[in-house]
């Protein structure tokens, strides 16, 4: 884009009016907002000793989990739509037929590099039947890059970890399965 | 010059060319959506898709009379003066009420269905159909029944164009295929006891315009959007059919045919297509060896290059066997090299595989039972360096009575491809042995050095089929650790620098060999009819 761009709107810079001129005021303003902060709630907490309250778990972009149907059985019907999506490449999918009836693909192994992931939550969006979902569990942690990566095992039992907790959006917030 | 008129766009007729209004349509540059119609199969007009308004334009006065209702532009013959209008609101609504058909009991599971991604009935519903679905029917599984071996067909992804039911009948000729039922219980079947099994059955799967019918040598391993296609030659036997190489990070998923009315039209065989599996085997040769005594000791490709080349120039007899999987480019390199070395070096060709006899299929399309993909160009090679084609046995005479010879044999074979007793023969007259190989032969075992070689997704390079048309192809896949493809250590044993460019070494046999003549041109995709040059009678006048 060029300096001279039709589209750019050039805005000028407002002129100090009085008070601004004055300095005290503001002064006066800026030490109100620390006063404020100084003897309002404290948001700061002692992490880890002290949990942080997260706003809503539903929109909140933590770790991945991957959710089971009725049957308890994974939900994911293999499509590589996420793995498409994923801008950060970072979710490996091997799909085989299934071993169910009323069910034609799914994941025979399913793998995400929570390392290499940036939580933009493309793969939720992405997906055709809400198996992929982000949770909010915020605090990942492992001993080694290989703990990490979190295969089909580790992300449905994040699943049965988070399950009471945050209700499966398909259903919080109206999906489409 | 006869003319059609497209939407307002001339088309040119040739002289006596009879193409009907999707053809017509295709040269004015608007494409007319069709799901039945196939340039290779009969017409049979049934799905409506490709319904466009026509018309004929008086030549003289230049009036245009229209056909009342829609026609089927498939069925409809371009002929001199023929109007089609593609672009009208009435074809609009004609096509979006076909998809709306089509979708009625479509499974819409395109997340599960192989063909999403170059699916006709997804493109042609994101582009002619109608946004909102009005039937309240919505299955998202599809009934599934096995037509053979290498096909199943997905009932209710079935669109009923019966492509396939006319390519068992017009072109393999084995009429497997049938439609069963009435009206919308139509469905593709076989009868029972008789399934889909023919030698080109896997075409039926590249003619199906949506996901019914799935091959299951790819079915659920990869979508189709991951991978790249690349321009290829099939290499299972001599008729070299062109085709496209699938793959994604260095894995070959599938093999396609590629249109070339010169060589296979649209077809290839299956066991063509399914012959790829060799490329990602665990027994291919990865390591560098030389033998020591009774022991193999690992080697680096960087000296071994230098150390095999001192050693044939220390031995100074040389022979070589070019395999005919080699590409012509590779086969004159190594000839080249082996002349350098010995001015009196023995250039022979390799064994040619061969299976049964040359099946013909009802259209024509042939499987040669020879198989191997270029053994007219390297019988050629040969024939430049030796004066006539020099076989293995010739070699085998000429080891048993000579003087110490270090023998370089290339492979590429798919299997096992010679027999103890020769390869004993080989390995006791060689003075120094150098197998090239992709997979472990008699001859690998007894060999002084052992190279491991790539494969056909991996070499770059030309080929000329049976009937001396040549097509170039360049890598389709990285060769996997340790391995290097012959041109380019053929490329490095001639000194050479800078990565391996078969484009060069052709220019290079082009001049030297009158054969390969019409290969100084570039090569296009279609390849190029070595045959041509041959001069014609000139008229006296």
């Amino acid at each position: 884009m060029q300096a001279n761009d039709p589209n750019i709107k050039w805005i000028e810079e407002p002129k100090l009016g009085l008070t601004g001129k004055m300095y005290l005021p503001l002064f006066v303003q800026g030490l109100t907002t620390t006063t404020k902060h100084l003897l309002g709630p404290k948001v700061t907490v002692s992490y880890p000793d002290v949990r942080p309250t997260i706003g809503n778990p539903l929109i909140y972009r933590g770790v991945h989990r991957l959710n089971k149907d009725e049957q308890g059985r994974v939900k994911c019907v293999a499509c590589f739509l996420c793995a498409t999506a994923c801008p950060a490449h970072c979710i490996d999918i091997v799909g085989v037929e299934s071993p169910w009836p009323d069910r034609e693909k799914y994941p025979e192994s399913f793998t995400i590099d929570e390392l290499r992931c940036i939580f933009c939550g493309m793969c939720e969006e992405a997906c055709p039947v809400d198996a992929i979902e982000l949770t909010s569990l915020f605090d990942l942690t492992g001993r080694s890059r290989e703990e990490m990566i979190f295969d089909k095992e580790k992300l449905l039992s994040v699943y049965d970890q988070t399950k009471d907790t945050e209700p499966m959006k398909s259903n919080a917030l109206g999906g489409t399965v | 010059m006869p003319k059609v008129i497209v939407d307002g766009i001339e088309v040119e007729l040739a002289a006596g060319e009879r193409i009907n209004g999707i053809q017509a349509a295709q040269r004015a540059g608007v494409e007319i959506p069709h799901y039945c119609w196939h340039a290779g199969l009969t017409v049979v007009a049934s799905c409506r898709m490709c319904l466009v308004e026509a018309g004929t334009r008086n030549p003289d006065t230049g009036d245009v009379m229209m056909v009342p209702k829609l026609v089927p532009a498939c069925q409809t013959p371009a002929t001199p003066n023929t109007v089609f209008i593609t672009n009208s609101e009435k074809v609009a609504n004609a096509r979006a009420m076909v998809e709306e058909d089509l979708l009625i009991d479509h499974p819409i599971d395109c997340p599960i269905c192989d063909k999403a991604g170059e699916c006709n009935l997804q493109d042609y519903h994101f582009k002619y159909g109608q946004d909102q679905r009005r039937a309240d029917i919505r299955p998202f599984t599809s009934r599934k029944r096995e037509m053979g071996d290498t096909v199943t067909l997905f009932v209710d992804r079935c669109v009923m164009c019966t492509r396939c039911v006319r390519f068992t009948r017009e072109i393999s000729g084995t009429s497997e295929l049938f439609v069963i039922n009435r009206g919308s219980h139509e469905e593709i079947d076989v009868f029972p006891g008789y399934p889909l099994e023919n030698r080109m059955s896997g075409n039926v799967v590249d003619l199906c315009p949506v996901g019914a019918l799935g091959d299951k040598d790819f079915l659920y391993k990869q979508r189709v959007w991951f991978m790249r296609k690349h321009d290829g030659v099939c290499t299972g036997c001599s008729t070299g059919c062109s085709i496209s190489v699938e793959e994604n990070q260095d894995t070959v998923y599938r093999l396609k045919p590629r249109e070339n009315p010169h060589i296979n039209q649209w077809w290839m065989c299956d066991e063509g297509r399914y012959g790829y599996h060799h490329v990602h085997s665990d027994r291919r040769l990865t390591d560098v060896q030389r033998r020591d005594g009774v022991n193999w000791t690992l080697i680096e490709w960087s000296q071994v290059v230098r150390e095999i080349d001192e050693r044939f120039r220390n031995v100074g007899r040389v022979a070589v066997v070019l395999s005919p999987h080699l590409t012509v480019e590779e086969a004159y390199l190594l000839g080249k090299y082996a002349r350098e070395v010995d001015p009196q070096a023995q250039v022979v060709l390799g064994p040619v595989p061969v299976e049964g006899t040359d099946e013909t299929f009802k259209n024509g399309f042939t499987i040669h039972a020879e198989k191997a993909p270029n053994r007219r160009g390297v019988e050629e090679v040969v024939t430049h360096f030796m004066g006539q084609v020099a076989t293995l046995d010739n070699l085998l005479i000429s080891l048993a009575s000579g003087e110490p010879t270090a023998v370089w044999v290339s492979g590429g074979y798919k299997s096992n491809w010679i027999d103890t007793a020769a390869a004993d023969q080989i390995a006791s007259a060689a003075a120094c042995l150098v197998v090239h190989d992709t997979f472990d032969s008699p001859l690998t075992e007894k060999a002084t050095y052992r190279l491991p070689d790539g494969t056909f997704a991996e070499r770059e390079g030309s080929y000329v089929n049976f009937s001396d048309r040549l097509q170039s192809v360049s890598w389709a896949i990285r060769p996997p650790a340790g391995v290097r493809v012959a041109g380019s250590v053929y490329w490095e044993l001639l000194g050479e620098v800078g990565l391996y460019k078969s484009r060069r070494v052709l220019d290079e046999v082009a001049e030297r060999i009158v054969f390969f003549a019409a290969a100084a041109e570039p090569v296009g995709p279609l390849g190029v009819d070595l045959k041509t040059p041959v001069l014609e009678a000139t008229p006296t006048a």
